[in-house]
């Protein structure tokens, strides 16, 4: 009777007193920062004499990189250049087969009515009718409604960066996974990349390629790539080690060990990667119109700077619609298994949809010669639906933006004003004490110094206002998100038939580039910082919704049914053990969402944040690398610092539920 | 008469570890297990030492993690061995360059897996086909050897099939059409029917059996399954703990297990269909007369009825046809019905075994 109080005491006492020696330490650093903001003015900012001007350096090397570096034979300039030399002639050819045509040799672009039937024959081939339709209906859409320049622009620097990226990602995860040293830095290489915002990338690759398409590619290339090592990596490290061993024991030499065993039976992997290449492709090549790539991101920026909204809503919608046929077309293409053929079956019918897409290319290009309408649709014939938008938005703010603009102020200043104002006005030292107290708890000395040195350096490189103006408006997004999230994603587990839809729609909007989140956000709000916030929120809702339904999901079942049968009520068994059971997981989907925040968040800066997107944005027009550098930097370690102190947190949490 | 030797190995070592070299110099190479545990050491092949004859089905026995796998795939080297000696044809294995391993595996080894090891990606044909596709062979060659081998595995008319298109049974089928297309001289299996339920297994096994009649390899097979082993081997090893604790025919397993631990496993085997005449008889002078004798070699299983039938003692004859023995009714009981205990007990063989 006595034992087992003070069995469960003994465990006890040492937590709770050393959580209350936390707490107690978190009130001394807050009260000390307090105190000492006044006393000491650099414990609140560090003077400007006191940075570290990390940027300059940064600045002053790629100068002497783009401009004055010599390797000797020739300088490093020249080497750029011949880079860049190279790689605009596969893109000539693709704008030539796709919009421009080859004049010198009287060779005109594919007709459009030859790609839609291509993509729906694509389609067909890959999954039946389903996806032929819905692939060919999407192509139709471009032409219809005339964005089919801009789009072709886009899909070629698409089809030149994709093989790109893919085989040099291809390249990096085969040697990630020869050798040890170099998996080690890849990945912490990849980590970093990945979190550091689509904008930062533009500033290097202009100072060294310059503007244009092929910076565009380069850039979104670069961009892209680390998904596909990363699939390659997990792809031939879950090959069973039996079909290695099988394929050693038939005598195949290293080189055929590759090639035809493991990459092969590696497949379905390999291919997921491509179709995040070619996603990540799409969203930074749209980006990239910021550098001066052509195309629909190009054509949508100026829409949108000119104020052409409903002009900027088709050609969001055509950015969209490109999104959802790239990504349902090679993720198809991944899941589908090869098919048997019977023996001795005829060529062309073996070969079936390449026969009839040669079929349609001759003809198509025959007919299309004797009418010009086949292959590039009169302006006349385009729809637009551009007058009903440009209505409804001047209806909008004709009626309407009285009250939105009464929400949005009033959200400002009882809000937005108040919180901004409190993380502005709160010394660094509090927020790097805080930080490196919760690394120490969750994780020890090495988590805790890592967070802090990860801080630290906003502090000394002198980004911090611009740094605390991000963490604002991530932070009132996150925490919307996840007070809409969580409740949607509880709801879907809980009913099959709302599961199917929410969790269309969370596929649905996952394939959106970023980008897009701007247009409706701006025709309620215009500009500002409620439709940041907006924009963010719609663009980092989905991990939310989608982690909390697999958390509760995921919720043994028979624990569920043995609290069914001690006699809970429902709403005791989500509060009492479904939500706890589920709380690490839906801590990971919060996770998520800050990460694509913090992407999102400076992208907002085009409607005009003030946060370190803008620093990004104003480097980008300075040509002043180092500043666009340290502030990606500044995002990407805003990231990893939450993404480590919630990884420790609910891989504790898992470890005392035994869920891991 | 002794028989030719395929593979020998001399004093096999395989230990995992931070660094086994090391490790096992450190002990004078009898490291205790204790030694083993406490530097975060596992000797998966302990010290092993036997002969493989030409022709002969070697089978290799022990509990899961004895180290079965690990001393097969030593013998192909798949995997590394830590120390000693394995002749292949009187050839130094370990000192083979990379170049004469692919040689070997192309031309002399076959390996069958447990999980079968197909390439998914390739039809039926195109998998019997790889190990000849990997040395160049061309196209229609290989096509042609390849639908012999499926042909002979009984899997005709499958042949465009995808391998997750098959029954386990088949796919496994195609797993030995494949081992077997380069007419390999030595042939490896392991466990190749414990993922396949009984009825399928006894059809393999008998399926084994065939192609062995027909094609006479030497063949080193692992398997979990005393029931398995007896029907096939010529010999059985035992492992346990990486070393190999006993190797011998499968009658002389039963009747003189060199440990419980054999005796432990051989205690399920229908030992009626093991043990021969001359094993269960009592020796007996130039007493007895051949009227109505039973050869020696037969076994208890196939004159038990014969023998039950008779009031007398059977003389058991020798191979020129001379009585060497008798075998009463009680011994062929005991044997028919008894566990291993009352036959040990009963001859005086032997430790009893605790169980
Ligand atoms: N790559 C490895 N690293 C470390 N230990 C290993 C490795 N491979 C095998 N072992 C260990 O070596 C021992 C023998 O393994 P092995 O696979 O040879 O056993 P087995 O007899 O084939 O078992 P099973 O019947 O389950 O297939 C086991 O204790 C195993 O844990
Ligand atoms: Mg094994």
């Amino acid at each position: 009777m006595t034992a087992v109080p003070i069995v469960a005491r003994r465990v006890r006492i040492p937590r709770q007193s050393a959580g209350r020696n936390a707490l107690l330490l978190a009130l001394a650093i807050v009260g000390s920062g307090v105190l000492l903001r006044d006393l000491l003015p650099w414990t609140f900012r560090l003077p400007d004499a006191w940075v570290v001007p990390v940027a300059d350096w940064i600045t002053a090397l790629f100068n002497w990189l783009g401009y004055s570096a010599d390797l000797g034979l020739f300088t490093f300039r020249d080497l750029t250049r011949g880079i860049a030399w190279l790689l605009a002639w596969p893109l000539s050819w693709a704008d030539g087969i796709l919009y421009s045509g080859f004049p010198a040799i009287g060779l005109p672009q594919l007709p459009w009515i030859v790609l839609v039937l291509l993509i729906t024959i694509l389609g067909h081939a890959i999954a039946g009718w389903r996806l032929a339709l819905l692939a060919g209906g999407c192509v139709s859409y471009l032409t219809l409604f005339g964005v089919w320049r801009g789009s072709m622009q886009t899909l070629s620097i698409i089809v030149i960066t994709v093989p790109l990226a893919a085989a040099t990602g291809l390249a990096l995860g085969i040697l990630a996974t020869r050798n040890r040293r170099a998996e080690a830095v890849l990945t912490g290489m990849f980590d970093l990349m990945q979190s550091i915002p689509h904008f930062a990338y533009l500033v290097p690759v202009v100072v060294l390629f310059g503007f244009g398409d092929v910076p565009a590619m380069i850039a979104t290339g670069i961009f892209a790539m680390p998904p596909m090592a990363r699939c390659t990596i997990l792809g031939l490290r879950t090959v069973p080690s039996e079909v290695i061993e099988s394929g050693r024991m038939s005598g195949c030499t290293p080189r055929q060990l590759l090639w035809k065993v493991q990459l092969p039976a590696a497949r379905s992997t390999l291919m997921v990667g491509v179709n995040q290449v070619i996603m990540q492709t799409l969203a930074m090549a749209v980006i990239a119109s910021l550098i001066g790539a052509s195309g629909l991101g190009f054509d949508l920026l100026y829409s949108l700077q000119s104020l052409k909204l409903g002009q900027a809503l088709e050609q969001g919608v055509a950015i969209v619609v490109m999104a959802i046929v790239l990504d349902r077309l090679s993720q198809a293409y991944a899941r589908k298994q090869p098919v048997r053929h019977r023996h001795g079956e005829a060529i062309w019918h073996r070969h079936a949809h390449a026969a009839l897409a040669v079929a349609v290319l001759v003809v198509g290009y025959l007919l299309s010669a004797w009418a010009p309408a086949l292959r590039i649709l009169p302006s006349g014939w385009a729809i637009t639906t551009a007058p009903f938008w440009d209505a409804i938005v001047e209806w909008i703010s004709l009626n309407l933006y009285g009250y939105l603009g009464l929400i949005r102020d009033g959200l400002l200043v009882n809000v937005l004003i108040p919180v901004r104002n409190l993380f502005l006005g709160t010394p660094w030292t509090i927020f790097v004490g805080l930080v490196a107290l919760l690394g120490y708890r969750l994780g020890g000395w090495r988590l805790s110094l890592l967070v802090a040195a990860l801080i630290g350096f906003i502090v000394i490189t002198g980004f911090w206002t611009p740094a605390m103006i991000t963490v604002y408006l991530v932070s009132i997004a996150v925490v919307i998100c996840t007070g809409i999230g969580v409740p949607l994603g509880i709801w879907a587990a809980r009913k099959p038939k709302v599961a199917s839809v929410v969790l269309t729609i969370c596929d649905t909007m996952q394939t959106f580039p970023s980008f897009i989140y701007l247009i409706p956000v701006v025709m309620l709000f215009k500009v500002g910082d409620v439709a940041a916030i907006t924009a963010i929120i719609a663009y980092a809702m989905v991990p939310a919704i989608r982690y909390s339904y697999l958390g509760l999901r995921r919720v043994p079942t028979t624990i569920v049914e043995s609290a069914v049968a001690s006699g809970c009520t429902r709403r005791q068994i989500l509060w009492k053990v479904e939500l706890p059971l589920a709380l690490p997981e839906i801590m990971l989907g919060v996770n998520q969402t800050i990460m694509m925040g913090l992407f999102m968040v400076t992208i907002t800066a085009l409607i005009g944040t003030r946060d370190l997107g803008q620093e990004i944005n104003k480097a980008l027009t300075d040509a002043d690398t180092g500043r666009g550098l340290v502030a990606g930097l500044c995002i990407a370690f805003i990231g990893i610092t939450a993404d480590r102190l919630i990884g420790a947190w609910s891989l504790r949490r898992k470890r005392q539920l035994g869920l891991a | 008469m002794e028989r030719p030797v395929k593979i020998a190995c001399h004093n096999l070592w395989k230990i995992f570890g931070p660094k086994p070299t090391e490790f096992l110099a450190r002990h004078d190479r009898a490291p205790s297990a204790a030694d083993l545990t406490a530097g975060g050491y596992i000797a998966a092949v302990h010290d092993v030492s036997f002969e493989v004859f030409t022709g002969e089905i070697l089978i290799i026995m022990g509990l899961s993690g004895s180290g079965k796998s690990t001393l097969v795939r030593c013998l192909s080297r798949l995997i590394e061995p830590t120390e000693g000696q394995i002749l292949f044809e009187g050839q130094d294995l370990l000192q083979a360059s990379e170049t004469d391993l692919i040689e070997l595996r192309r031309h002399k080894m076959g390996m069958v897996f447990q999980h079968f090891g197909l390439l998914p990606h390739r039809t039926v044909l195109d998998n019997v086909a790889f190990p000849l596709e990997v040395q160049g062979i061309s196209r229609p060659r290989r096509e042609e050897r390849a639908r012999e081998m499926v042909r002979l595995v009984g899997l005709d008319g499958r042949e465009e099939y995808y391998p997750r298109e098959l029954s386990g049974g088949q796919q496994q089928r195609v797993g030995i059409a494949r081992s077997l297309a380069v007419e390999p001289e030595v042939w490896f299996l392991d466990e190749p029917f414990s993922a396949l339920d009984p009825l399928i297994r006894r059809e393999m096994q008998d399926e084994f059996l065939r192609l062995q009649r027909l094609l006479k390899k030497t063949i080193v097979f692992i398997t979990h399954d005393f029931a398995e082993a007896t029907r096939l081997a010529d010999r059985i090893g035992i492992m346990k703990d990486g070393a190999l604790i006993q190797l011998c025919s499968p009658e002389e397993m039963i009747t003189r297990p060199a440990d419980a631990y054999v005796a432990e496993f051989t205690k399920d085997a229908p030992r009626a269909k093991l043990i021969s005449a001359r094993t269960a008889m009592t020796p007996a002078g130039g007493l007895v007369s051949a009227e109505g004798g039973v050869p020696a070699s037969a076994k208890v299983e196939e004159i038990a009825a014969y023998v039950l039938g008779r009031a007398e003692p059977v003389p058991v004859l020798g191979d020129a046809g001379e009585p060497i023995g008798v075998l009463g009714r009680d011994a062929v009981v005991e044997i028919v019905f008894g566990g291993p205990r009352s036959l040990e007990s009963e001859k005086g063989r032997g430790e009893r075994p605790t169980l």
